[in-house]
């Protein structure tokens, strides 16, 4: 990754993250085919809602016949921590167009925003919306692209996680959280690793009363309070 | 495909649409004070650090977490290969095969 903000290094500097969604979105083709959900079904999910682990909720509770209520709310409390991370990296498009934002935001993942938290560190803490469209752009069809193929090949593959794909999206974030720590200058190395462990040390405790989505959310918050009170104060 | 999952797929998509789009419609529209600033540049290290730890555990109702000792055990190579190529391709390759490999002997 360097510091150039063109679409074409958009399209390269996702590339790592690909394999992230093709492993996770083969698996819940493969499942929704499973659940009896049409290709059909998978596609306008992919397209409509996109959310990897969401799509795992939504899928196994309309299999269960679960309340359209009950879904929602479920998806949305899996989601809401894209409100932080949408949050965080709105203030680097501040400039650009009210539309141009909506069209930011609406393709944004935790592996995109990860992905823009990693160039920042790269580009003298600036953004472009083209870089980001790029990358954007490719991880939606991809993971839609996936999640089909997954739902075709069901009949075929009956244990997607038997290739080591699954670890992907763990691996990735792995690769992103490790450069993330070293090439952030902003703050100290000590900072961001007491952060860490602390964070760690949250999700521990929290999953004892929530499950991982939701403790997720907590401790990233707990987290932030956090690393506000140890860095040092200017 | 029913109505009931084609209802239940539309407004899945509008509150996840919403969760990613009104924080940009705000921000667009506030001076942003300092402390939120500060609060907020903390979120990428805390959410990436959240989002690992989570594949590492596993939720039981009304227990104490689990571990996940599959992807444990293929996160220490995937963390070597981090900190020896600083590749973030090279991190995601040598974890699936890592895990691939856990999976061929069974540990998995």
């Amino acid at each position: 990754m360097d510091a150039s903000l063109t679409f074409k290094s958009g399209l390269k500097d996702v590339v790592p993250t690909l394999f992230g969604y093709i492993g996770v979105g083969l698996a819940m083709g493969i499942v929704a085919n499973t659940s009896h959900l049409s290709v059909l079904a998978v596609l306008l999910m992919s397209l409509i809602v996109y959310a990897g682990s969401a799509q795992f909720i939504i899928i196994s509770m309309l299999l269960a016949g679960s309340p359209v209520s009950a879904i929602v709310l479920s998806t949305f409390l899996i989601n809401s921590r894209m409100i932080l991370m949408s949050l965080s990296i709105a203030q680097y498009f501040k400039k650009e167009s009210l539309a141009q934002n909506i069209a930011l935001g609406s393709l944004l993942t935790d592996e995109t925003f990860a992905l823009s938290m990693n160039k920042l560190n790269q580009t003298h803490h600036q953004l472009r919306p083209r870089w980001l469209h790029a990358a954007n752009i490719i991880a939606y069809l991809v993971w839609a692209v996936a999640t089909v193929v997954g739902c075709l090949l069901g009949n075929l593959i009956t244990d997607p996680n038997q290739f080591g794909l699954d670890f992907a999206v763990v691996g990735m974030f792995i690769g992103l959280l490790y450069l993330q720590i070293i090439t952030d200058r902003s703050k100290s190395l000590k900072t961001q690793l007491l952060v860490v462990i602390f964070v760690a040390i949250a999700m521990f405790f929290l999953m004892r009363f929530f499950p991982g989505n939701i403790a997720l959310l907590i401790a990233a918050l707990l987290g932030c309070g956090f690393g506000m009170v140890v860095s040092p104060h200017d | 495909m029913t109505n009931y999952v084609l209802v239940t797929i539309l407004l899945s998509g509008l509150v996840t649409w919403l969760s990613r789009v009104v924080p940009f419609a705000v921000i667009k529209n506030l001076t942003v004070p300092k402390w939120l600033i500060s609060f907020l540049s903390f979120v990428p290290v805390a959410i990436m650090t959240a989002i690992f730890v989570e594949s590492l555990l596993t939720y039981h109702a009304g227990h104490w977490p689990g571990f996940n000792l599959a992807n444990i055990y293929a996160s220490i190579p995937a963390i070597l290969a981090g900190i020896l190529t600083k590749s973030l391709l090279a991190v995601v390759i040598t974890g699936v095969i890592a895990m691939a490999l856990l999976r061929l002997v069974g540990l998995g």
